[in-house]
This record gives structure tokens, sequence and C-alpha cells, in this order.
């Protein structure tokens, strides 16, 4: 079967959690609505993400995203297992100027939490990131930003698919940064588990509104015989989950406003939603790790 | 170098059109265009996520305003990956300008919405 095209959309639940557990590559929902929460092995470990936190962000679709994304680091201190490290995976700033890249900062740096960030293509804006990679950059890593580290025998994978955002290609890797992967996974066992964050799907969800990565095939390519990759992304501001051989894709809810379904609408962009909903379409996500169980992914909304 | 002797030519040539007025150059359409574009201005408006017109033609030497009526923010980035021009980010009444020198067919993007694209054609 031809599962390429073939996605999930989890856009609605009933109650506050989605839980989905990913082991050997398959995701299954194993609690839907409640107030669940994934228990990691005492030798696991758990992380989370946020997304699209949109600093500078002005409009009717959400008047202050300073508070939600407050709201959502609250969140996140209130889980039952203190996360180990967090990802932000992208458009921090909206409109990329110092100003809100200094608000971001401030106000992410309160939850003192050890913060790994990819840029979004809000974050580049006229200076292809420099900016963004001034503040935060990893040192060290290639002249693109790209890097990767480890945590409790997880491989993380930072990408950078937004320099060269365009109308024919939708997100691009490039080809220095998938020279850099290949050698990066070079020697690595089959069972690590990987977990890849990039701020534009690495799926072809919609090309029409650059909801793709147009090099990102190469990337699974390397990726192949690793039994599980976790990929975490952003940009489109809501939860699509697709699952393909051993690698699961799911995109992640905003903390500053939702945008349209695929297709939805004439055109991507804020939705307004009525102000006491604003909240059930903002999230975080939890992601716990055990060796035995492999990763398991919690969609929570702020509401 | 070809550059500053063009612009160093273009004030003798308004002066000399000033000289012998509208009619001179008027009847002779190999340099009407030349002097027409000294002062020259063309307009972008970008509304409802789509730059109008979609494509704009225009004399060498032309100005070009790009002007974001949208309640979006939206930029400019030409398609060899903003090499030839890159506006900042453009809010709501932003506007971006950049002067069109050379003849040619300059395609262009929003580069936080690459699915709008706009066209320039310089001749």
């Amino acid at each position: 079967m031809d599962t390429r095209r073939d996605f999930m959309k989890c856009l609605a639940w009933a109650g506050t959690g989605i839980v989905w557990s990913v082991a050997g590559g398959v995701p299954r929902a194993i609690n839907l609505g409640g107030a669940a929460q994934a228990a990691a092995a005492p030798t696991g470990f758990s992380f989370v993400q946020i997304s699209d936190t949109h600093m500078g962000f002005k409009a009717d679709a959400n008047p202050d995203p300073n508070a939600t994304l407050q709201a959502a680091l609250d969140k996140i201190a209130g889980l039952k297992n203190k996360p180990a490290l967090m990802i932000h995976t992208g458009d921090v700033t909206h409109l990329s100027k110092p100003e809100q890249f200094d608000t971001a900062d401030q106000i992410i740096k309160s939850a003192k939490l050890d913060t790994h960030f990819i840029p979004g293509e809000h974050d580049v804006i006229g200076d292809d990131g420099k900016m963004f990679f001034d503040r935060f950059g990893v040192k060290g890593a290639p002249a693109g930003g790209w890097y990767s580290f480890d945590q409790n025998g997880v491989h993380f994978i930072a990408l950078v698919n937004v320099i060269g955002f365009g109308p024919a290609t939708g997100g691009t890797l490039g080809k220095d940064q998938l020279e850099w992967l290949e050698g990066d996974l070079k020697g690595k066992s089959a069972s690590t588990p990987i977990v890849v964050m990039a701020h534009i799907p690495l799926w072809p969800i919609y090309p029409q509104w650059g909801w793709t990565t147009g090099d990102a095939e190469q990337a699974f390519a390397y990726l192949k015989p690793f039994g599980s990759v976790t990929v975490l992304n952003g940009h489109i501001h809501q939860v699509v989950q697709k699952i393909e051989g051993n690698v699961t894709f799911q995109t992640a809810m905003s903390t500053a406003f939702p945008q349209p379904a695929a297709g939805a609408a004439p055109n991507p962009g804020p939705l307004k939603v009525p102000a006491e909903k604003l909240k059930s379409v903002l999230g975080i996500r939890e992601i716990a790790y055990a060796p035995a169980a492999g990763l398991q992914l919690t969609d929570e909304t702020l509401a | 170098m070809m550059l500053t002797m063009k612009r160093r030519a273009l004030p003798l040539a308004a002066a000399m059109a000033l000289v012998f007025g509208a009619p001179a150059y008027a009847e002779d359409p190999g340099q009407a265009p030349q002097v027409a574009s000294a002062a020259a201005a063309g307009t972008v408006t970008i509304d409802n996520f789509a730059f109008g017109p979609a494509t704009l033609t225009v004399a060498p030497g032309t100005k070009v305003t790009w002007d974001n009526k949208d309640e979006e923010p939206h930029t400019v980035m030409s398609a060899d990956g903003g090499m030839t021009f890159k506006s900042p980010a453009l809010d709501t009444d932003d506007k971006f300008s950049f002067t069109f020198d050379k003849a040619g067919t300059y395609k262009y993007f929003c580069s936080i919405h690459p699915h709008m694209v706009g066209t320039i054609v310089v001749k």
C-alpha cells in the first residue's frame, strides 16, 4: 500500500490529551482524553516539545501570545515527570525582530529547562537566521546551524529546513546538511532510537502551501536502517501524524494560534477561533522514553 | 565598474532631456525608455496572500515598491535565494523598494508563504 499520502489527522479529541505509544516505529493510541500522563520507567526519561511561539504576533487570532507561551510553560512545569529537556521546533518569533528574540529568550529561560532550538522561516527573515543563531545556535555546529546530541541513549538530530524555503521545493535541507546527516549516522547501531526535529514537515502534507520538504527523501534513505525514527515538526500549528515503515511523523500544535487544516481555507495563516476556544487549539507535547517501551507521545492542549 | 559609469551617465542624459525638452526624445523611441526610466516607479500591492499585478513589466532603472496591504506579514525575496533582492519582514502597510537596473525576468516569492509568487519583467 502506498502510504506516502496516507496520513491520519488527530485534530479533535474529547479530553485534554492524546497519548501515542511508539514502539518499533508503530505508534498506538493508548489513551484518548482524560488527564493521562506518560509514565517514564526509571531508566528512561521524558522531554517536551513546544513550537511556533510567534513572539511579536499581535493580530486578532491571539492578542497575547506571551501569555499563551507562559501557559504552555506552566503546563510543562505541572507535568508529573520533570522533563530532561525541551525542544522548540521553530517560529520562535513572528518577524525576526531583535525585541521578539529578546522576549522569547526571557520567557523560555524562565522555565529553567535545557532547551534545544531550531529556526522556522519566521526566524530567518532578512538575515538568513544570523540573529537566531547568534542567540539560540549551538556552539561548534556546522555553518548551517544543524546539530545532534544524545540523551539517555536516544540520538536527537536537529535539522534546519527553512533556508531556501521556496515555491518549488517547500522546505529544503540542502546538499551540505544531507552529507552531514549521512556522516552523523555512520557507525550508529540500528537499534538506537532516533528523534529528528525540523520546523517544516519532512513529508508532503500539502505542498501547495509549502507544507513539505523537497529533498527530505534523501534524509530518510540514511535513516532507513534504524528501527525507531520519530520525526517532530512544527509549522502547521496542528497535530497531523503519519507512519511509514519505522518512521513516525508528527507535527505539533502552536502555543500562539491555530491554522486551517490543509486546503480547508484559500490560504494558510492565523485562524481566528472564539476567545474561549483558543486554549483548546494550542498545546504542548510530552515525549516519554523507556528502553522497553520505546517512545510515547502525548499531545496536550492548554485548555 | 560598468554600473558606476552608467550611474554617472544618467544625470547627463537627464540634463540633455531638459535641454532638448520632451518632444525631442519622444520622437526617438530608442532613447525614450532610458531617459524616462530615470524617474520611473512601479508598484506591486500585496493583499490577500497575492502580489498584484502578478507580473509587472518596467523599463530598466525603474524603482519598484512593494506595499503590503494584507493583515498578514509578508516578504519579498528574489528566486535566486534572495541574492538579487530580499526584503525584511513587511508588516501591514510596510513597504520595500528595489531598483531594477538591468533588463531581465526576475521571479520572486514571499519567504514565509512561498506559494505567493510574482515576476518583474525589465525591458
